[in-house]
């Protein structure tokens, strides 16, 4: 037999070979070797994180293939990037030059604000985020191989995470006790296509992996959002604007392992410096949200 | 049912949900592993997918290195992709290993993600749990390769083109894919055989 590349299952593999762990932004080369050293079992490399993508404004786009072909040379570990909502063509460029994973992110500007990318096209697997079960499975349909809850990128600020991924479950579990006949209207209200509400209805569970993202900036956060039933989690901001990143970086590496030890959480999270300065999520005017975005 | 027989499966970091699922389905006894204390009452233990680094890491500072070696000398272990590697003496790089198996590999081996694959291979040790002898379907992530084997060391597997994908060497097994992703659980009742 012929081997066969980019199969939806070679796709979906790769996020299950990050389950379990902490993928980490990165804006440098340094940054990225000290998230390998830290533990991360992959890093989103990108020109700007989240919380300077807030404090600055402006449009935010793909980063420089250039920074991220460094990224790439400087660890072992998958190396994901982020393109803009409906970018099919910075999607294109990103895949040229070879990265692990896209994640289609509503962090940057949106560039389409009615369609996503048409991801079953690209041998590339990608992310995608979601804010309920509905728009998961919409972006499962377009062909993401993982999806992350996107809760509020940037902020520091764990709810939007929390109330996103406790959302998912809640569907989840009306879905599982809901008789066959109430499927079709359930599938119509999500807006998710009806065969991935039976796939999901029969697995008890996303049909892929699903990571909590947004907002995660301690250990006992990112144990809070493993507890909540997540199969990993993205730090984004919360390790590199914190006093000190390598340290933090392992705490939370570790609280994911042990998530649900509180003597080992306890241990981690002692003498961590500084966490990343947070912004109240119910303080921010709401044109400046970012996880409305996506369709 | 297999009574008195339990296997654990590292859940340091990876896919080890799938190896439970799987060791679930030919109904062995199965728990995770994140600390020493809990190799205590296995028989077997299976290393995940995942990030070899990630692994390595987390096995050094929650002290498991040690009893993972002495757990080798008189249990089975089983290590898929980052497990192979870990498992292994050498892997071109400086990263925590166990050095347990007689195998040099070399990691991410077929290049980035876009050139993970599936592929069928021909595995005649299957025989011993399935006398039909089948194709077994492979699905290779970002795979390592076994480079080269010594010692006792034994290839179980090799792609069309020669390379080595599966060894055993006694009671250790690696191998560079992932049977936990798919339904075929021959190499889970292979392995189930070697810890007996």
């Amino acid at each position: 037999m012929e081997q066969q590349v980019a199969t939806f299952a070679v796709k979906k593999g790769l996020a299950q070979m990050l389950k379990g762990g902490v993928i980490m932004d990165v804006v440098t080369p340094e940054h990225a070797r000290i998230a390998e050293d830290a533990g991360a079992a992959a890093v989103m490399a990108l020109e700007r994180v989240p919380a300077d993508i807030r404090a600055q404004g402006g449009v935010a786009r793909m980063s420089d293939p250039e920074l991220i072909l460094k990224i790439m040379e400087a660890v072992s570990i998958p190396v994901m990037a982020k393109c803009r909502i409906g970018h099919f063509v910075e999607a294109q460029i990103l895949e040229a030059i070879g990265v692990d994973y896209i994640d289609e992110s509503e962090v940057l500007t949106p560039a389409d604000e009615a369609h996503h990318i048409y991801k079953h096209a690209f041998k590339v697997p990608f992310v995608c985020g979601c804010r309920n079960l509905g728009e998961a499975l919409r972006r499962i349909g377009e062909g993401a191989a993982m999806i992350r809850t996107k809760g509020e990128a940037g902020t520091g600020d764990v709810v939007e995470a929390v109330r996103h991924a406790r959302s998912v479950m809640d569907d989840i579990r009306r879905l599982q006790n809901m008789p066959e006949d109430e499927l079709m209207a359930f599938a119509k209200d999500l807006g998710a296509p009806y065969e991935l509400v039976l796939e999901t209805r029969n697995q008890g569970r996303m049909p892929v992996v699903n990571f909590a993202a947004g907002g995660i900036a301690t250990p006992a956060d990112a144990a809070l959002m493993m507890q909540l039933g997540v199969d990993g989690v993205f730090v984004g901001s919360g390790i590199f604007k914190s006093g000190d990143p390598a340290k933090r970086a392992a705490a939370i590496v570790k609280a994911t392992t042990h998530f649900n030890d509180p003597k080992i959480l306890a241990e981690v999270s002692r003498n961590l410096g500084e966490p990343m300065v947070g912004r109240q999520i119910s303080a921010i005017p709401e044109a400046e949200l970012i996880a409305g975005r996506g369709w | 049912m297999h009574l008195n027989m339990k296997i654990g499966v590292l859940a340091l970091q990876g896919d080890f949900a799938e190896h439970l699922a799987a060791l679930e389905r030919i109904g062995v006894q199965a728990s995770t592993v994140r600390l020493p204390e809990q190799l205590e009452g296995l028989q077997g233990l299976i290393i995940p997918g995942g990030e070899s680094t990630t692994i390595g890491k987390l096995a050094t500072a929650y002290g498991l290195m040690e009893p993972l070696r002495r757990f080798a000398e008189r249990h089975a272990i089983w290590g898929t992709c980052a497990g192979a590697i870990f498992l292994s003496k050498d892997a071109h790089r400086r990263q925590p290993l166990l050095g347990l198996m007689d195998i040099i590999v070399e990691r991410n081996a077929f290049g980035r993600q876009v050139s993970s694959f599936e592929t069928d291979l021909d595995v005649p040790a299957l025989c011993k749990v399935d006398p039909q002898d089948r194709p077994f379907h492979a699905v290779f992530i970002r795979a390592p390769l076994i480079e080269s084997v010594s010692g006792t060391t034994q290839v179980l597997a090799r792609l069309p083109d020669g390379r080595i994908v599966a060894a055993q060497q006694g009671r250790l097994l690696a191998t560079s894919f992932h049977p936990e992703l798919t339904q075929d659980d021959r190499f889970h009742r292979l392995f189930v055989e070697m810890a007996k």
